[in-house]
């Protein structure tokens, strides 16, 4: 019976085979696309692409938000002794006499390692890509229910709408880490920013995991049900197959975040004792018993672990195609790309206690995860090679996207080099919260994922817009975030190598860290500059949206098939039939072919001077 | 910087070769289900994930307190330790005073799952287009969910006002029943629970109650029939066996184990 009802794409599809010759408009005439609200068109549209820009706007205000917020504290720690009074008309009351207010701080680095880790680089990240390119790489007119797309889009709102409003709380917001550990985060009576803070907080997660679902169940079945004629798993492009499996990471992680966001939510509101037992506050004993924090732990790095793979993996994807594409060479090593991915997404779900080496394990299981641990360098040093022997020999084209990807290899070495010595559970004893660990994750899933969200809005900008960025402005970002961060974050490995904690307001108590004064200044003044290059990007951002250069279908010739379609698609995609594929996604510089580049569309009948000998067979 | 290409030699719209076609070389569905199916198959895979969060924060909870170690016979109620299931969940409505452990949630665990034989034969009437057939098996597994919830609630009033003798305190008061904060059968965590994973499970049947009423008055309303298919009869179901399934694991968890 199921056999029988056709799916929403084979509908339109369906409509299109019917009439392949007809144009743009008679195709949308059936579809009643073109009389749509402007409401229902811009804002509540179903339509794949629109719902990819809202994600990606969104992201972008997350992302200066949480920029500012980082500024802010850098300020604190660059210049602890300095008056902040002209940071009154901002911060309020936050802001005594001339001093940053230590709770505030907390809420600063909380709010931050939130907005960052969720709504910019997983919402803003996955869900601009996910959205924009699964229907037109795969071939379809659009994600498998366009409704429950929409739906996860205004979920994510919801829960920007709420984390935002808690910014302006008067006991503030969240403050016991992005992480939220009880005790401190179960107790009002702890920290102001357990109060309503904490309630906001887990109230708008609980909706943005919402989101995360109705998106994620979508870009599932798409990739599965909606491929195109000839599109084969094997012949996906590696953006298909790391939004693919970053789906599934989150389909199975987010929901034990849910788990432990209800159980905390029962302990903060209802009097439960899940994350509680043997509590002293101002020498008064609470009453909770039985339970136990290192419980949530476990039940939040289930998540947080699979978390970061989320956030890197739809870089990775997008790398991955960006480096083909501009070195005009197939990606080297296509299955062992799809292999590796496929290794890191199992490996990211037993690898979890390594974030609780110094929580009160036993030892053995420290040992278990400390091995597992260090197993993912293996796929990770597979992806880094392959990009590398990408790159060796090719014929480069340093576009802005190509650069930024370049980057973000670089950061993701850089990066992932602590990582081992991190993964270590002896070492990672000595390194634990200090900013050794800062400077390892920042570099290795944000920066890096950063480069990868940037390079793709560069090499796919054209697609969005139809238009480009402007390049001279995009090198000139590209510049300045690059050594940025680098600036930034090299020497923050040496502070934490030094001991210097995460966290602290101040280090001015202790003189051990009174030398790092400067080097703080130092990574202060370069974070700062490093925040203010962003807006380089953002202008050229939405300059170029109205006045860039105007791109032709495949500025890059490209072989994918997004670049397939008009200039700027209208809802459906594709205005008569849906391309057909034959061949794989990196037929870049194939000896004997007449273009340095073979879309996917193209068979393999067209292609004789260029086919290889088991190729002929599909001629 | 950018190249751009202007002139392509290939034409590929011209063509009209057809690609391979195998099971996974797309433009088909794979595993033969529609989009909707298998999003249900995938949000349930998701839920199981919540589930096992919560399974296994008993556990570990569990875990954490003592085992009553003394003979079977001689047990009392303490919150030093974990109690056993059976002195705890003893009593039959209309049967005061007697002693039938496990008797009524064995009950209500047979009514479930006789709701989810129904629920297969509403699916297969479905795949028939029998409409009448449908509305009669969704009507007895509306009559059997709502039973199981029913049965579920007088569970809960019972466990909440507690037995004839209660807990004698250490401030001499004697204690009845359960809350969040205390209760007289053992440690608190022991009802926190019992409260956080039935009523998660309750409210997860209590939805389903409310899709299938939605099926119902859509098979009423002859909705289906126009469709051409009762699918999401189908999809309802697979999320009532789902629930099913999650209750004999707390069954187990809560009751037997």
């Amino acid at each position: 019976m199921a056999a029988n009802i056709p799916t929403n794409a084979q509908v339109q599809g369906g409509i299109g085979t019917a009439a392949p010759h007809i144009g743009h408009d008679a195709h949308h005439d059936e579809h009643e696309h073109h009389d749509q609200h402007w409401l229902f068109k811009y804002v509540f549209s179903q339509d794949h692409k629109v719902i990819a820009k809202q994600f990606l706007i969104t992201g972008i205000f997350w992302a200066i938000l949480g920029g500012t917020l980082s500024s802010l504290f850098r300020l604190q720690l660059g210049w602890p002794e300095s008056t902040m009074e002209w940071l009154t008309p901002f911060l309020g009351k936050w802001i005594e006499a001339g001093k940053l207010n230590p709770e505030f701080y907390l809420a600063l680095v909380t709010m931050h390692g939130t907005i960052m880790v969720f709504f910019v680089l997983t919402a803003g990240l996955s869900g601009t890509f996910s959205n924009f390119l699964i229907p037109l790489q795969v071939g379809a007119r659009d994600m498998a229910s366009g409704f429950m797309n929409m739906l996860s889009y205004w979920f994510f709102f919801l829960s920007s709408i709420i984390m935002f409003t808690s910014l302006f709380l008067e006991t503030g917001p969240a403050s016991a880490g992005w992480t939220i550990y009880p005790p401190l985060s179960a107790l009002p009576q702890a920290i102001p920013g357990s109060g309503a803070g904490m309630t906001m907080w887990l109230v708008s997660m609980a909706l943005f995991i919402i989101s995360q679902l109705l998106g994620g169940v979508n870009y599932i079945t798409t990739v599965i049900n909606l491929r195109t004629r000839g599109m084969s798993m094997s012949k996906l492009p590696l953006t298909i197959w790391s939004f693919f499996l970053t789906a599934i990471l989150g389909l199975l992680s987010f929901p034990v975040l849910f788990s432990a966001a209800l159980l905390l939510i029962f302990d903060r509101s209802f009097g439960t004792s899940f994350f509680l037992s043997d509590i002293y506050i101002a020498g008064q004993a609470l009453p909770n018993v039985g339970g136990s924090p290192i419980l949530f732990q476990h039940l939040f790095w289930f998540l947080g672990h699979p978390e970061v793979y989320i956030v890197i993996m739809p870089a990775m994807g997008m790398v991955s195609e960006i480096l083909a594409t501009n070195s005009r060479k197939p990606i080297f090593g296509y299955r062992a790309m799809i292999g590796s991915l496929m290794g890191i997404s199992l490996l990211s779900f037993v690898v979890w206690a390594h974030h609780m080496f110094i929580t009160g394990m036993n030892p053995f299981l420290g040992s278990v995860f400390m091995f597992l641990t260090l197993i993912i360098a293996v796929p990770s040093a597979v992806k880094t090679f392959n990009w590398l022997a990408t790159l060796w020999r090719g014929n480069i084209r340093f576009t802005t996207a190509m650069m930024f990807s370049i980057g973000f290899v670089s950061l993701f070495i850089s990066g992932g080099l602590t990582g081992i010595i991190l993964g270590n559970a002896a070492l990672d004893i000595q390194m634990h919260n200090t900013y050794f660990v800062v400077a390892h994750f920042h570099l290795v899933m944000g920066s890096s994922a950063f480069f990868g969200l940037f390079a793709g809005v560069y090499h796919w900008f054209p697609k969005m817009f139809g238009r480009h960025m402007d390049e001279k402005l995009g090198y000139i970002h590209f510049w300045l975030t690059f050594l940025g961060v680098y600036l930034v974050f090299l020497p923050m490995h040496y502070v934490g190598i030094a001991g210097f904690p995460r966290r602290y307001y101040a280090w001015t108590g202790f003189d051990t860290f009174s030398q790092f004064a400067d080097l703080n200044k130092f990574i202060s003044v370069a974070a700062i500059l490093a925040f203010f290059a962003q807006f380089v990007f953002i202008i050229n951002f939405f300059y170029s949206i109205f006045r860039g250069r105007r791109a032709t279908e495949n500025p890059w010739n490209s072989t994918t098939l997004e670049w397939t379609t008009p200039v700027s698609p209208g809802h459906g995609n594709w205005p008569g039939e849906i391309p057909a594929v034959y061949r794989w996604p990196y037929d870049y510089s194939k000896p004997g072919a007449a273009e340095d580049f073979i879309p996917q569309n193209v068979p393999y009948s067209q292609t004789q001077s260029s086919n290889l000998p088991y190729e002929r067979d599909m001629e | 910087m950018s190249t751009t290409s202007t002139t392509q030699t290939l034409s590929p719209s011209t063509s009209h070769e057809e690609p391979r076609s195998g099971t996974w070389d797309g433009g088909n569905e794979p595993f033969k289900a529609s989009y909707g199916k298998l999003m249900m198959w995938f949000f349930l895979l998701s839920d199981a994930f919540t589930f096992a969060a919560f399974l296994t924060t008993y556990g570990l909870v569990r875990h954490r307190h003592l085992a009553y170690t003394g003979d079977h016979k001689d047990f009392v109620f303490s919150s030093a330790y974990w109690p056993i299931p059976d002195k705890v969940f003893n009593s039959f409505p209309g049967l005061h005073g007697m002693d039938l452990p496990l008797a009524f949630v064995a009950l209500m665990t047979m009514i479930l799952i006789f709701s989810s034989v129904t629920m297969v034969l509403a699916v297969e009437a479905g795949h028939r287009m029998d409409k009448a057939d449908v509305q009669k098996w969704l009507l007895w597994t509306l009559l059997f969910g709502a039973t199981f919830v029913s049965c579920q609630a007088w569970e809960w009033s019972h466990f909440i006002h507690g037995t004839d003798h209660g807990l004698k305190m250490l401030d001499g008061t004697t204690f009845f029943g359960a809350n969040l904060h205390a209760n007289e059968y053992g440690p608190v965590l022991f009802a926190d629970l019992f409260f956080f994973i039935t009523g998660f499970h309750g409210t997860h049947v209590f939805s389903g109650l409310c899709l299938l009423a939605y099926c119902f008055i859509a098979t009423t309303n002859g909705t289906f029939e126009k469709r051409g298919h009762y699918e999401m009869v189908e999809k309802v179901g697979l999320y009532w066996h789902f629930v099913d399934l999650v209750w004999v694991f707390v069954f187990t968890f809560f009751y037997l184990v």
